[in-house]
């Protein structure tokens, strides 16, 4: 049942970044380029994820545990930390210089060109290390 | 603007919203994406990986679902500087570009616990000050970059 519901979660996912366009490259640099013909799409997604998510989580917290698992497993730090600022700063180059976040990229397999792989070759080994420095 | 565009964008959010609502209801667990390939390639965690390993399959079918429904369903090519209307675009530069974009947000997406869904839909939605202020850093890194690359070194396209 897990699995089952892990494949409906990235399909529905999957599915959001192919109709709103943020697995075209273009778009998400067209929303990033504010000097440029600015192209507001990504605007629309985060603000429709985010209240959906915001009812969402609620309605689903007041369950009092989820489905398939015993407890919520929700992050509880609060402060800030120079690995968090730090990390965002260096995922936002990467996400400027290239329009890819890692779900579009991941969601983009199906059109995989050298490009796509090198950009996903090397963003595990991002994690990797990301991993080894922690 | 393009309305229509913006309208998809609106509908193409809510379903990645349900996607993260469903995550929750059904496993407790934070639709991020970094956090969960991650896991997926480099933890293996007994138990755990079975249902990343499915959420990467219905994140790479959601894409080919639309195309195979008709493009008209997902991305436009509307008023916007070069898309072109594909569902799945090409990349934005080559290989040694996409090395250099893939390892900082490889390494970024790490050492910040979070990208895009994790910090900015999940994150934000669960009002997290970390979510919030991890998300005005990386949208400020990445249209920073994007300003350089485009009008200062690229002259202004």
């Amino acid at each position: 049942m897990k699995a089952l519901a892990g494949y409906v979660a990235g399909l529905l996912f999957g599915l959001g970044l192919a109709i709103s366009g943020m697995t075209d490259p273009a778009r998400v640099l067209g929303f990033l380029d504010l000097a440029g013909a600015w192209d507001p799409t990504l605007m629309f997604v985060l603000g429709g994820a985010v209240a959906t998510t915001f009812v969402g989580y609620r309605l689903a917290w007041a369950r009092g545990k989820p489905l398939f698992e015993a407890s919520f497993q929700l992050p509880t730090r609060r402060d800030l930390d120079a690995r968090l600022l730090g990390g965002a700063a260096l995922f936002g180059i990467g996400w400027g210089l290239s329009g890819y976040c890692p779900g579009p990229a991941v969601a983009s397999i199906a059109g995989l060109s050298w490009p796509l792989a090198a950009m996903l070759a090397a963003m595990a080994a991002g994690w990797y290390l990301a991993r080894k420095i922690a | 603007m393009d309305l229509m565009a913006s309208l998809q964008g609106l509908v193409g959010g809510v379903l990645i919203g349900l996607s993260a609502v469903w995550l929750m209801a059904a496993m407790g667990r934070i639709a991020g994406i970094s956090g969960i390939l991650s896991s997926l390639v480099w933890a293996r965690p007994k138990g755990d990986s079975a249902w990343r390993l499915t959420f990467l399959f219905g994140l790479v079918s959601g894409p080919l679902l639309v195309m195979a429904l008709g493009g008209g369903l997902g991305n436009l090519s509307g008023d916007a500087v070069d898309v072109t209307g594909a569902v799945i675009g090409a990349p934005a530069g080559g290989v040694a570009l996409m090395l250099l974009a893939g390892l900082l947000v490889g390494v970024g997406t790490g050492l910040g616990s979070g990208c895009t869904s994790g910090h900015g839909v999940c994150g934000l939605a669960r009002l997290s000050p970390r979510s919030l202020v991890a998300t005005l850093t990386f949208l400020a890194a990445a249209i920073v970059t994007v300003y350089v690359v485009r009008h200062v070194i690229g002259g202004g396209a």
